[in-house]
């Protein structure tokens, strides 16, 4: 807790010292590397454009975090009384942490979330990676206007649907029920898989099929053991991305449920956490931030995945 | 392993097998988009509402009553004036990033890592970060330009302490379209990567040989050649734009009065909170046809550049 105090304390000194501590190492081991001649140095000027441009853009991506962050450990006192948002003038505290955790409905919505997207995983993974690899391999034109159709579904979003989608659930007796997400989320999750896996089922060669084929395994066998296998890295980070899409959504989970301890994250927390006209703005800025985090940090992880299925998924084949 | 029990024959059979494979995914998607969306037409012309489920036919009279309603003409042209304004700004960003973290450079990982937490932060969540960032009275963005002469007594852009972001009229739809930007952008640059990652080497490395200097080789050689890829990110990044309504409830709820009802916004206001679910449907359906005109227009566009 003290160290944190004087983290937060000591918070854009340190930022600014520790980028420039960064950016001094860097070029010291370029020069060390290279030595400091002329050219070198020129290098360096010539390349520090570039990274302008890249602190910049970090630098408006990063604000909001960066204010939510010093919130959460702001007393009201600190918030309200006296505004000044980027230093403590009162010490840090953490008793809106201790409260979005033991007040609030927030667990309730991580749970409720975690639920669903588990479940939207499951059912999204049975129905797309058949249909995926039948897509990439399997149908010709079939396959082909399959694929239109999938594309086509992006244009009936969720914008259009609610409504009837609403209807629909209040008749099955879902309604407040996180069930209701779980048969509905697939509606969007399964398109988005299909396309992102026959990405990468393209890119495992086809002669390995055609070798399992010949030592006497049938179709089903042979995209069972040796395609799934192949392309392991590829359906994570579909797993992936499918949860973070249900984590996302917005409108289905708002016109849905109504009950607060069904509530999902997207929905629960800017809805109940505020009362009225009152917000809690420490513990909203800290449970936007906490979940912003984890997810913003699996992204990275299978950016590079992403756009590599995302490509062969586009390549006509 | 044992062997599946089935007869090996139709099993080895690529269109059975095929069919088989895609049926569960397709019905699926089928029942649940295509149905309701079925019924999103019955709606628009029936006089359901939350209290009396009856769908009695009432022709055009929805649609109608909706075209000639001022709230929602406006509500129409704000809602395509975002999406248009917003996807200037994306596609400039999204090229430039695109660009640059297609590069090798150092701290990539952790630039590449902030630039995505837009993106990544569930979009309602996001939005609680802007509305304190725009808060009417204690918006630190306030702060600072109060601390640099801007605002206050004698201050160039307001002599008030507040520029009251989201309860001005013109601020309030600027800070929408700033803040549609700034989270759609990296979605927009990402699809460019893909672009750009799947230009092949050879032509790059021709380029090279023959002298094209980096700028060069951006201009006449690397965008031209993801311009149907570009047109693709576009049509993505409308899409979501249009039927998006998630920011403007949490922001502003289409406020002030109503100069950022979007439709989205308005469907849900009128279907869903005013119970009239016939009419929310109507509103919406307004969205499909400019939705199908954009998607045809711009796959159009897509093959027609991918030709040349």
């Amino acid at each position: 807790m003290g160290a944190l105090v004087w983290i937060l304390q000591n918070f854009w000194a340190l930022l600014v010292a520790l980028l420039l501590a960064l950016v001094g190492l860097r070029i010291a081991w370029r020069l060390r590397k290279y030595g400091a001649t002329r050219a070198e140095l020129a290098y360096i000027l010539r390349r520090s454009p570039f990274y302008a441009v890249v602190l910049t853009f970090c630098f408006f991506a990063l604000a909001p975090f960066l204010i939510m962050f010093l919130h959460t450990f702001k007393t009201d006192g600190d918030l309200y009384r006296r505004p000044q948002p980027f230093v403590f003038r009162q010490e840090p505290t953490l008793e809106h942490l201790d409260a979005l955790f033991n007040n609030t409905a927030y667990l309730d919505f991580i749970r409720n979330s975690v639920v669903v997207g588990i479940a939207v995983v499951v059912i999204t993974l049975v129905l797309s990676l058949p249909a995926a690899y039948a897509l990439a391999r399997l149908t010709g034109r079939w396959g082909e206007r399959a694929g239109i159709l999938m594309f086509l579904v992006y244009l009936v979003p969720p914008t259009l649907l609610f409504i009837p989608m609403f209807r629909i659930v209040v008749m099955l007796g879902l309604k407040d029920s996180p069930l209701s997400l779980i048969v509905v989320y697939p509606s969007f999750t399964v398109p988005f898989s299909m396309w992102l896996l026959s990405g990468f089922f393209k890119a495992v060669p086809p002669e390995l099929e055609e070798a399992a084929l010949v030592d006497g395994y049938n179709r089903i066998e042979a995209f069972l053991r040796v395609v799934l296998p192949l392309s392991l890295p590829g359906i994570i980070s579909t797993v992936v991305f499918t949860f973070t899409l249900t984590l996302h959504e917005f409108i289905y989970g708002l016109v849905f449920i109504a009950d607060t301890s069904q509530r999902t994250l997207s929905v629960g927390v800017p809805t109940e956490l505020i009362l009225g006209d009152v917000y809690f703005w420490q513990p909203l800025l800290a449970a936007a931030l906490i979940i912003a985090i984890p997810v913003g940090l699996a992204y990275n992880l299978f950016l590079d995945s992403l756009v590599q299925g995302f490509t062969m998924g586009a390549v006509k084949g | 392993m044992a062997r599946l029990a089935l007869p090996a024959f139709p099993l080895d059979n690529r269109r059975l097998v095929g069919a088989l494979f895609l049926a569960p995914a397709l019905l699926y998607i089928l029942l649940l988009v295509g149905l309701p969306f079925v019924l999103a037409i019955g709606f628009g012309f029936s006089d359901v509402t939350v209290g009396n489920t009856d769908l009695n036919f009432v022709g055009l009279r929805n649609f109608e009553a909706v075209w000639e309603n001022h709230i929602f003409r406006q509500v129409f042209e704000t809602t395509i004036r975002f999406t248009l304004v917003s996807q200037v700004f994306i596609l400039l960003f999204a090229n430039i990033l695109a660009v640059v973290f297609t590069q090798d450079f150092t701290g990539k990982w952790i630039a590449r890592f902030i630039f995505i937490l837009p993106w990544a932060t569930p979009v309602s969540l996001a939005m609680i970060g802007w509305l304190w960032m725009l808060d009417t009275k204690y918006s630190p963005i306030d702060y600072l330009l109060l601390q640099t002469g801007f605002l206050g007594p004698g201050g160039i852009l307001s002599g008030n302490r507040n520029l009251y972001w989201l309860a001005a009229p013109d601020l309030a739809q600027i800070s929408v379209i700033f803040v549609q930007v700034w989270r759609m952008t990296p979605l927009a640059t990402v699809i460019l990567m893909a672009g750009l990652s799947s230009i092949p080497t050879d032509i790059l490395d021709q380029a090279e040989v023959d002298g094209s200097r980096f700028m060069r080789t951006l201009l006449q050689i690397k965008l031209p050649l993801i311009l149907p890829i570009m047109v693709i990110a576009l049509l993505f990044s409308m899409i979501t734009m249009f039927s998006d309504m998630t920011v403007v409830y949490v922001l502003t709820r289409g406020g002030p009065v109503d100069y950022t009802r979007v439709l989205g916004l308005y469907s849900f206001q009128v279907g869903i909170e005013g119970g009239n679910l016939a009419q929310g449907a109507a509103i919406s359906l307004f969205a499909f046809p400019l939705l199908l005109a954009m998607a045809i227009f711009m796959l159009r566009a897509a093959s027609r550049a991918e030709v040349q």
